[in-house]
């Protein structure tokens, strides 16, 4: 499931920047690009001021995001300042330029059969609130976060979740994967779709696995282009090594041995 | 803006900007960009990523580093190998709106020769660039940075093809001119440089070494001013052509190594920033091109007839 991106990088505008918890939720005028991404594609983005001129002279490259959701013209990306370019990200208000090259890389495919099961963690959320628009009421989304101020991103959510927090400040006291493994209990055909840090998507990998459940997980790994020009992003899988970007970022559970990718999440 | 039109080794090129090998997937570009990529190609003529003889998955993740105004990259030549890339690559390769260059690199002369033989015999491929930064097994040496281990690669796969043959300098190399020169006696058409500088980077918490591969190499405009060096110390020790690349992102920086004494330029690293970089930078090469040529032609006029329509 792709929708193609016009080629090169193009100069749109930020909206506006929301606060949504620990979180921000940026939203860019996209108007040269496409209407339809799908959920789980990426964008690859940099300010247009500032960048390359950071501490260290970082950031440099462009950073990849899963949009969030499009609205009104509008594409949305979740970003938490956690170094140099997501600082930088996080810096930008409305009005400011801000490159965008996308969507990129393949979304999550339809179920074959079975009710969809929507996990998401922290910042992983991201593709999960534009999936579920699509999927409807049909999808059940169980979502994890570290606290209550990062799980007020399951607000952007227009129907009913299930949270757990790590410290039970809000939810359920727990990983997603204990509501997911309930979940799987109740409905063993249901087709699992989870977007999260790697240690969660390897625990949702390793669940399925052991249910026979199918899983669609959309992974993340430091890129450099993501077109598929750097080969910099591959993952391993039982078919060798994939670029995350062109082949992904959506990969199938079933061709992963882990979903634990090397150098993510430093 | 198009051109200046240029010929490269016999080549005609409609401009004289090209992509380095491995820095652009024009497969994988058309898969996520579709036909626009082939409407607004981006280069003049395209490199392939470099080709072995045998299939390589590549060097274990993770496999890049950002560093100041740069990037740090192991990859580790992951190729489908000669007979992957003849059947499946290759016809697509030749669809592009640009002549075709064949990055090839053999672990022994014998590979080597294998490649030139098999890449060269097939019309679609207008040149071979001899990727000689890896060593050769039977020396250990790596063949670019010894002028006599090029020298020798050289000589024994140019009786191979007639057609142009491109040796990719190593910058890791004491003498890059004495290399290039080396490569010039023993046949090569035209030499490009400059390939990535070694570099490492460190894990942020447990100081190991980051880069999956150990090291890595460096490009970006963390390297541009030492390959304007490179490629201008080298231009004046050979009289075949010179590919120059190294942190070029703009018009100006292509300006610079044309100015050096490079024949055509090479996008790398931008490429990575913006997909349709290799176009920009050509643009704005030919304003400044024809800017220049407009200066120098009016500077040209004898003095009685300046200011005169």
């Amino acid at each position: 499931m792709r929708t193609l991106a016009p080629f090169g990088r193009r100069l749109a505008r930020v909206a506006a920047v929301e606060r949504v918890g620990r979180y921000a939720l940026l939203w860019a005028e996209d108007a040269d690009g496409p209407a339809d991404p799908r959920p789980g594609q990426f964008y690859m983005l940099a300010a247009e001021a500032h960048w390359g001129a950071g501490a260290d002279e970082r950031p440099w490259l462009p950073r990849a995001f899963s949009f969030c959701r499009v609205e009104g013209g509008r594409i949305g990306f979740i970003l938490e300042d956690v170094g140099p370019g997501t600082h930088r990200l996080a810096q930008l208000a409305a009005g400011d330029g801000l490159w965008l090259t996308g969507p990129l890389g393949i979304g999550f495919a339809p179920p074959d059969a079975g009710r969809p099961l929507l996990v998401g963690g922290g910042i992983g959320v991201a593709p999960i609130v534009c999936w579920c628009d699509e999927l409807g009421s049909d999808a059940r989304v169980l979502l994890g976060f570290r606290s209550a101020g990062h799980a007020e991103a399951a607000s952007l959510f227009r129907g009913e979740v299930a949270l757990a927090t790590d410290d039970g400040s809000v939810g359920r006291r727990a990983y997603v994967t204990e509501l997911l493994r309930e979940e799987l209990d109740a409905d063993p055909a249901a087709t699992v779709y989870a977007c999260g840090p790697p240690p969660m998507l390897e625990a949702v990998r390793a669940l399925c696995a052991e249910r026979g459940a199918r899983a669609q997980l959309a992974m993340e790994s430091g890129m450099a282009c993501g077109f598929g020009a750097c080969f910099g992003c591959v993952v391993p899988t039982r078919n060798g090594y994939v670029r995350l970007c062109v082949d992904g970022p959506v990969v199938d559970a079933g061709e992963l041995e882990t979903a634990l990718v090397p150098g993510s999440g430093h | 803006m198009p051109g200046p039109a240029i010929e490269l080794c016999g080549v005609a090129l409609r401009g004289p900007v090209l992509n380095g090998s491995g820095t652009f997937d024009a497969i994988a570009a058309r898969r996520t960009f579709g036909d626009q990529v082939l409407e607004r190609f981006p280069f003049d003529a395209f490199v392939s990523k470099t080709i072995t003889l045998a299939p390589r998955q590549g060097n274990p993740p993770p496999r890049l580093w950002e560093t100041a105004s740069g990037l740090i990259n192991s990859i580790g030549l992951p190729n489908k190998g000669l007979e992957g890339f003849l059947a499946a690559d290759l016809p697509e390769l030749a669809a592009l709106p640009v002549p075709l260059v064949v990055s090839v690199m053999g672990f022994s002369h014998d590979e080597l020769a294998e490649l030139v033989a098999r890449v060269g015999e097939r019309d679609e491929v207008a040149m071979i660039e001899l990727n000689v930064s890896c060593p050769n097994v039977e020396t250990g040496l790596v063949m670019g940075a010894d002028p006599a281990e090029t020298a020798r690669a050289v000589e024994r796969t140019r009786p191979l093809t007639d057609k142009p043959l491109i040796v990719k300098l190593t910058p890791n190399a004491s003498e890059p001119q004495a290399v290039a020169a080396a490569a010039e006696t023993a046949g090569a058409d035209a030499v490009s440089l400059i390939n990535t500088l070694k570099g490492m980077a460190l894990h942020p918490r447990t100081r190991a070494a980051w880069l999956g591969g150990g090291s890595g190499g460096v490009s970006g405009p963390a390297v541009r001013a030492i390959a304007l060096e490179q490629v201008y110390t080298v231009a004046r020790a050979v009289e075949i052509a010179v590919i120059g690349m190294g942190g070029i992102q703009t018009g100006r920086h292509a300006a610079d190594f044309l100015a050096a004494g490079a024949a055509a330029v090479a996008v790398g690293t931008e490429s990575f920033r913006d997909p349709a970089a290799g176009r920009r930078v050509a643009d704005e090469l030919a304003v400044i091109l024809a800017s220049e040529r407009g200066l120098s032609e009016a500077q040209n006029t004898p003095a009685g007839t300046r200011g005169q329509a």
